[in-house]
């Protein structure tokens, strides 16, 4: 036995049973594939609604939203039923499918607003960004002057590129994927590294300290 | 929260962080650990790094947590 099927026998009957059933043909794998579709379904329905208040979507949207990423949940458990190990049970590998769905769906919904705009520079943004209090300005002003120097400054241009979209223009990252055809994790690490010099930079010109705290 | 702690927190990375595609990857082992009472920050410090981190995955997280514990109950 291999140690994949050893995993797998190890597993609840159910979660051992899907794979099975998906993996032969004819009226077995077809129940079991309108079954799981109607298990999808609920659970990209109840997603979309837990996300639905931070949306500018409406009823009839958001449900389109949740047959959509079931569908194509559907999809790509189907062609990755080969990489379920049976670390988890087959349901909650599954689920995972739909959430990264419902997360493409709502980054590439976002593009339909109107007025969106990703490579704007519109530095008087930043401190509402941050939540700075204008009525503070005296006390931040530097501080705010510096980063946008160290933008300038350290960033390479595919970083300044990314800072300005999710930071000064607000594009959420996985909108991001959407527009530069790449994926979550190649704007994750490029902006975990921009982030990194940025902290550097301001630590070398004293205005923070080292472990984050404000310098006075 | 004020500028200064936002900003900082937006500044800070944690090298133990394992980014989004090893977060990606083991979302659902994760996810069913912790729904089952698992301490998971504890066991998997650079999966719980990440998710602090990154607010895709960190949503994609929470909302299989709200899944795997709508399955259970």
């Amino acid at each position: 036995m291999t140690d994949h099927a050893a995993a797998l026998a190890g597993l609840d009957a159910e979660s051992a049973e899907w794979p099975r059933a998906l993996a032969c043909s004819g009226p077995r794998r077809e129940e079991a594939l309108a079954q799981l579709h109607g298990l999808l379904v609920r659970i990209a329905q109840k997603e979309v609604a837990r996300r639905g208040p931070r949306l500018q979507l409406t009823g009839p949207e958001l449900d389109d939203l949740a047959y959509q990423a079931a569908a194509d949940a559907l999809v790509a458990i189907t062609s990755k039923l080969g990489q379920f190990r049976g670390e988890s049970r087959f349901t909650t590998w599954a689920y995972k499918f739909v959430m990264f769905e419902v997360s493409a769906k709502i980054g590439r919904h976002f593009w339909r607003h109107p007025g969106v705009r990703l490579d704007a520079e519109d530095w008087e943004r930043l401190p509402d960004r941050f939540g700075f209090d204008p009525a503070q300005e005296a006390e931040w002003r530097d501080l705010l002057a510096a980063l946008h120097r160290a933008v300038d400054q350290e960033l390479t241009a595919r970083q300044r590129r990314i800072f300005v979209a999710i930071v000064l223009n607000n594009v959420p990252l996985d909108a991001l994927v959407i527009e530069l055809a790449c994926n979550r994790n190649a704007i994750y690490q490029t902006l975990f590294d921009a982030r990194r010099k940025l902290r550097a930079a301001l630590a070398a010109g004293g205005y923070i300290d080292d472990d984050g705290r404000r310098r006075s | 929260m004020n500028g200064w702690s936002a900003l900082d927190r937006f500044l800070r990375t944690d090298p133990q962080d394992v980014g989004c595609g090893q977060a990606m990857e083991m979302l659902h082992i994760y996810a069913e650990l912790a729904a089952a009472g698992a301490p998971v920050q504890e066991h998997y410090p650079d999966m719980a790094a990440h998710l602090r981190a990154c607010g895709p995955c960190g949503e994609d997280f929470e909302g299989l947590l709200a899944a795997v514990r709508g399955e259970a109950g």
